[in-house]
């Protein structure tokens, strides 16, 4: 078991150098180069600021550079941002982006999971198809929609919770962001609980624990969840790296201090080191979240546990 | 002879779908949904009845659902009811296409690192982390750029193609109208098709690594069947209810990444629309259009909610499991 | 395992509750904004730095006005810093920390992208092209600790204007020399707990995309006239969010209110919308080196299909229909010349050969992720009823979207340009040859020589008419197509009192109170 953990997070070392070189040279592909602007800034000042950042060099110098200062730690400086330290960048955001993710997912999970086993055991019926209705609304209306009609009413008129903003000491302000997220990862982990649950539940250990008399609620919860959230588990990894490395929307529609909004403001400005940094995080968290959940689909599934001993 | 025992008996699972399926109600319901929204996007622009979805009207702007204009008009006086079916187009095609790829790629990538050994399927799924780790929107820009130069070549040569050589300039203008959207959608889809089957291939490998340990699978493999044929033939079809339901789920995200991309100055241009630049606007409108946001978000959902309950009567009519019932 | 997940869902329904109760009660941010003199503001956005030797921007300016305060003098040959001021830290704002801005901005290793705006001193451009070597000979020097000494390149009527802009404020020199080295681009001297004003505000905190909260500064030379206590900046990006806070109480004022509700909000709010125009044109840049657009009548036709009252009364709600280039500033009135008359856009089409449009190459519209999808959909359908043209659209990310211009490799782009100062040359000279802002190709030997002309002109008016020929020339040649004027449409609470229309849209915080006041809705 160590021995596979630490087989992993070497691995993981490998795939997060294999991601700071590709990012790397696909950032420099990007036209433009950080120094736009919408006024134009005089051509021997351009020139000046690029030498000053080192942006004049090969540009395997630079990343060789850049690849000795990961290593170290450090991040670089934003170009966009007046020369602020990626790292602040990342210290700053990140805590937020994963506050936010956190409790979205657990959101998401309290409501998807039992939806999912709920209308798997009720297949097909009234209410498999109405739970499953409702779990979808945060696939079937996009989250640009959901945010701001949730900010309209439980926010403006009826003035339950802010519209917009974040206090990390405050929950009154997570809710919002937190539902209209939430509601989105909550359809999928429904959906494939639901799916899951269907092919554990038509295999000969349920009939005949049906047939001996069990009761269906003990036969859900201890001998089919385990199996039946294995596509939820194997989707969870990466949706979770997703979900705390920030939402553009989200945080766009309810002014939350997240990663989402440097992240994309960096690729529209051609802001390499904090495209980079951002990149390589969350490079670090999918390879972190792909452990967690291979090990949750491991426990889960005792027939694949075999394999890895 | 082995294999036409095997054909035989694919021919009546295939039968005992079809039939499981007709009894489904949400699933026949599901279908009959979807065939009608796609029935309509596809012939209803080529009719009469629907007025030019890009004619502008001062007179008109703003104006609620009416006997006249069925679903409103937008800021512009654009009839929405043509606008809808217009963006329904390119919206289902754009998503058939999309997933149609992701989940060809992500199967297959799936299926084989999980059936493989575990040095071949580390490699394989450490190969997806690094994939899963790339900042995806600075890769759609990039493959947008290299595309727009070859894209516009494409459209000069299929106009060129479709016309003749003395047509008017009216005629030309006409006829790349109806060729450039497509031309330029179709490829920056296709690519990004081929970068998302990551979760998809997630899902299968999981699913196929819990199914190679069943007994069918030793029995298979001792009669001596090929790698291929327990893979494909055996296990995937075991594993075919997540990827059915985790497809259906891929449709939704791709519609709406389209209208992202609109949004960042990719995809589609003006003043064609789709299903997501349509709810995009109309969730701005919000407040003083709601029709603007209600129509477009209404057909979205029937299509996606359709395609779920189909999805799930699918799985249930092809789960091998089940036929023992 | 069930029974577990119900004590959670229970606990989860109590807090849900208690939330909700809680959250009944509690005054509006604007109350208690109110009553702890705290002004709130939608800012549109976070500052990139507040350096103001490393920004260029509109929004880094409202916060930076809050810290900073520049020259007192407004004489064009010598400016006196005010004596007795000090720095937010005690010590006294002299002459020196003028001189020390000046110096640190124009270095070439500063590499300042804005540093255009101080090229109105004596030798500043050789000095920041590094032709020159020695500061001394750059029209900045210090006479007294008061008096400061400012040589200038050229005459220049509306320096005052100029020097309110941030690019002229002094910097503390022994906080910036205790941070890093004079020319040092990246130091942490303006970061907060270090950075030092003499503006009428502190800054408290500068939390990234959540807010900056300057407060009083008991140290400014006017402080006992500062009725606010603080001001808190919003970098509210998304308008309908910002809109949609200050109507459910969170906000003092807004930065803008998006077009589409600017209607619906003169409707149902009228109390508190506030409209006033704003010293910016959005236009269309032509690539004057793209055969067929090569032709000033083909430009003209262009513009004279352009229905610029449609435009603003169906997508740019708040905008004004523009009929020139520069807006209404001061004195200055250039001819009304851009109107709407397909019937003579038709007659130049043709006569530029392209009868009835036939022929006419298919240009496209470059837009960056800025622009809004209905106003080029609005624009190519004018295009068409009028002239029978098709135009194309090409969209692009902002970064690539500004690199095509600048490359010229575009027909047609989407643009916009907000003056520094109000005085008409901050819209005219960029359409110089090599200019780095013309990016359309055109120049015109006559053009400069006007403008030459007229910065040799002492006389207030001749200068303005000289200006005013000189724009007839640019409308006539149209190497852009100006449609509309921007303008500053906003909520404002009427709580917050003596905020005043300004062109700049520079509002000085040190003049507003705040008093509660009733809204009748």
């Amino acid at each position: 078991m160590i021995q596979y953990l630490f087989h992993r997070l070497l691995q993981g070392g490998l795939v997060l150098l294999a991601l700071f070189t590709l990012s790397f040279f696909l950032c420099r592909l990007l036209p433009g180069g950080p120094y736009q602007s919408e006024k134009a800034i005089p051509e021997h000042v351009k020139q000046k600021m690029m030498e000053q950042d080192g942006y004049h060099l090969p540009v395997h110098q630079q990343y060789l550079r850049r690849l000795s200062g990961v290593v170290r730690g450090d991040l670089g400086l934003s170009i966009r941002l007046s020369g602020r330290p990626v790292n602040d960048v990342i210290a700053q955001s990140f805590p937020v982006s994963f506050q936010l993710g956190l409790v979205s997912m657990m959101l998401a999970s309290l409501i998807g999971v039992p939806a999912g086993v709920i209308s798997a055991w009720k297949k097909n019926s009234a209410v498999d198809f109405g739970v499953m209705a409702v779990a979808m609304l945060g696939l079937c209306l996009p989250s640009f929609v959901i945010g701001p009609i949730l900010a309209e009413t439980m926010g403006r008129s009826w003035q339950w919770f802010p519209v917009m903003g974040w206090n990390g000491a405050d929950p009154s302000t997570w809710v919002l962001p937190m539902v209209t997220l939430g509601l989105v990862y909550a359809a999928y982990l429904a959906r494939l609980t639901r799916a899951g649950m269907l092919d554990t539940l038509s295999q000969d250990f349920v009939r005949t624990a049906h047939a001996k008399g069990v009761p269906m609620h003990r036969i859900l919860i201890k001998h089919c969840l385990r199996g039946g959230l294995v596509p939820a588990a194997a989707y969870i990894g990466p949706a979770f790296a997703g979900i705390i490395s920030g939402s553009l929307v989200i945080e766009s529609v309810f002014q939350v201090p997240g990663l989402g909004r440097h992240f994309v403001k960096a690729i529209e400005t051609n802001d390499v080191n904090v495209i980079m940094g951002i990149a390589l995080l969350y490079g670090g968290l999918v390879v972190l979240g792909n452990i967690v959940s291979d090990l949750l689909i491991l426990w889960l599934n005792p027939r694949a546990r075999t394999l890895s001993s | 002879m082995k294999t036409s025992i095997e054909l035989q008996q694919g021919n009546s699972l295939r039968k005992d779908a079809i039939m499981r399926l007709r009894k489904n109600r949400a699933a026949v319901a599901g279908f009959f949904c979807l065939m009608t929204i796609a029935f309509l996007c596809i012939v209803l622009p080529f009719t009469p009845w629907l007025a030019d979805p890009n004619a502008q009207s001062l007179v008109h702007k703003n104006l609620a659902p009416s006997t006249q204009h069925w679903f409103g008009t937008d800021h512009l006086g654009r009839d929405l009811f043509s606008r809808v079916f217009y963006g329904g187009r390119i919206s289902i095609a754009v998503a058939m296409l999309t997933t149609f790829v992701a989940v060809c790629i992500g199967v297959s990538y799936g299926a084989i690192a999980g059936y493989a050994r575990e040095r071949v399927d580390a490699t394989m799924m450490r190969v997806v982390d690094v994939l899963y780790g790339l900042p995806f929107l600075v890769v759609v820009i990039l493959l947008g750029k290299v595309l727009e130069r070859m894209t516009s070549q494409w459209s000069e040569w299929l106009v060129e193609a479709l016309t003749s050589d003395h047509a008017t300039t009216e005629k030309i203008n006409e006829v790349r109208t109806a060729v450039e959207p497509l031309v330029t959608m179709v490829p920056l889809f296709l690519a990004i098709g081929a970068l998302s089957w990551l979760t998809i291939s997630r899902i299968v490998r999981a699913q196929v690594q819990s199914v190679k340990k069943l007994e069918f699978v030793e029995a298979a493999r001792s009669l001596g069947l090929s790698h291929r044929v327990i893979l494909f033939r055996h296990i995937l079809p075991n594993c075919v209810g997540p990827i059915i339901v985790y497809t259906t789920l891929t449709i939704p995200g791709v519609m709406l990444f389209e209208a992202v991309l609109s949004f960042l100055g990719l995809g589609l241009k003006p003043p064609n629309s789709s299903w997501g630049v349509l709810i995009k606007e109309g969730s701005d409108m919000m407040l003083t259009n709601a029709w603007l946001l209600f129509f477009p978000s209404l057909f979205f959902s029937l299509t996606l909610l359709s395609l779920n309950f189909l999805g799930d009567g699918l799985r249930d009519a092809f789960d091998p499991k089940s036929s023992k019932d | 395992m069930i029974g577990s997940s119900m004590i959670l869902v229970r606990y989860m329904g109590i807090a849900i509750l208690s939330l909700l109760i809680l959250a009944c009660q509690k005054e509006t941010q604007v109350e208690r904004g109110n009553r702890e003199k705290i002004l709130i503001v939608g800012n549109g956005g976070d500052p990139k730095s507040l350096d103001q030797h490393l920004v260029t921007g509109v929004i880094e300016s409202k916060v930076i006005g809050t810290l900073f305060e520049g020259l007192v003098g407004d004489d064009a040959q010598s400016d006196t810093a005010m004596p007795g001021a000090l720095w937010s830290d005690g010590a006294p704002v002299t002459a020196e920390d003028f001189a020390f801005a000046y110096h640190r901005m124009l270095h070439p290793d500063m590499a300042a992208p804005y540093v255009e705006m101080l090229y109105f001193i004596k030798n500043a451009e050789a000095y920041n092209r590094g032709e020159i070597t020695d500061f001394s000979q750059v029209g900045v020097k210090v006479i007294d600790p008061f008096t400061l000494q400012i040589t200038l390149r050229e005459p220049v009527p509306y320096l005052p204007g100029v020097t309110r802009h941030y690019t002229w404020f002094p910097v503390p020199k022994h906080v910036v020399l205790r941070h890093g080295k004079m020319a040092q681009r990246f130091t942490a001297w303006s970061e907060p707990g270090n950075i030092v004003g003499n503006g009428a505000f502190v800054l408290e905190r500068w939390k990234w995309n959540d807010h900056i909260l300057v407060k009083k500064n008991p140290r400014y030379w006017n402080a006992s006239e500062v009725q606010l206590e603080g001001v808190k900046f919003l970098p509210i990006e998304n308008f309908y969010t910002e809109t949609r806070a200050f109507l459910a109480g969170q906000l003092h004022t807004t930065y803008q209110i998006p077009p589409d509700l600017v209607e619906k909000m003169s409707r149902e709010y009228p109390q508190y919308l506030r409209q006033e125009p704003y010293v910016g044109t959005r236009f269309m840049r032509f690539n004057c080196t793209r055969p067929g657009l090569d032709q000033a009548k083909v430009r003209q036709a262009l513009s004279l299909a352009f229905d610029r009252d449609e435009l603003c009364a169906t997508v740019m709600q708040g905008f004004e229909a523009c009929t020139s280039y520069t807006p209404k500033m001061g004195d200055y009135s250039p001819a009304q010349v851009l109107r709407f008359d397909p019937a003579k856009a038709r007659q130049l089409l043709a006569e530029a050969g392209y009868p009835g449009g036939k022929g006419f190459p298919r240009y496209a519209i470059l837009m960056g992720s800025g622009g809004t999808r209905s106003t080029v959909e609005a624009i190519q359908e004018m295009w068409k009823k009028h002239l029978n043209i098709l135009v194309d659209v090409r969209m692009m990310d902002q970064a690539s979207y500004i690199e095509a211009q600048q490359k010229l490799d575009f027909d047609m782009a989407l643009a916009g340009w907000i003056g520094d100062y109000l005085d008409p040359t901050t819209f005219l000279m960029m359409w110089t040859k090599g200019n780095g802002n013309n990016n359309t190709g055109w120049f015109s030997k006559s053009y400069e020589a006007m403008l030459q002309k007229a910065a040799q002109q002492t006389d207030p008016s001749k200068r303005l008419e000289i200006f005013e020929k000189a724009e007839a020339l640019l409308m006539e040649q149209m190497p852009i197509l100006p449609f509309a004027w921007q303008a500053r449409n906003y909520l404002h609470h009427p709580s917050a009192k003596g905020w005043h229309p300004l062109l700049l849209d520079n509002h000085p915080f040190s003049q507003v109170r705040l008093e509660p006041t009733k809204v009748e809705p």
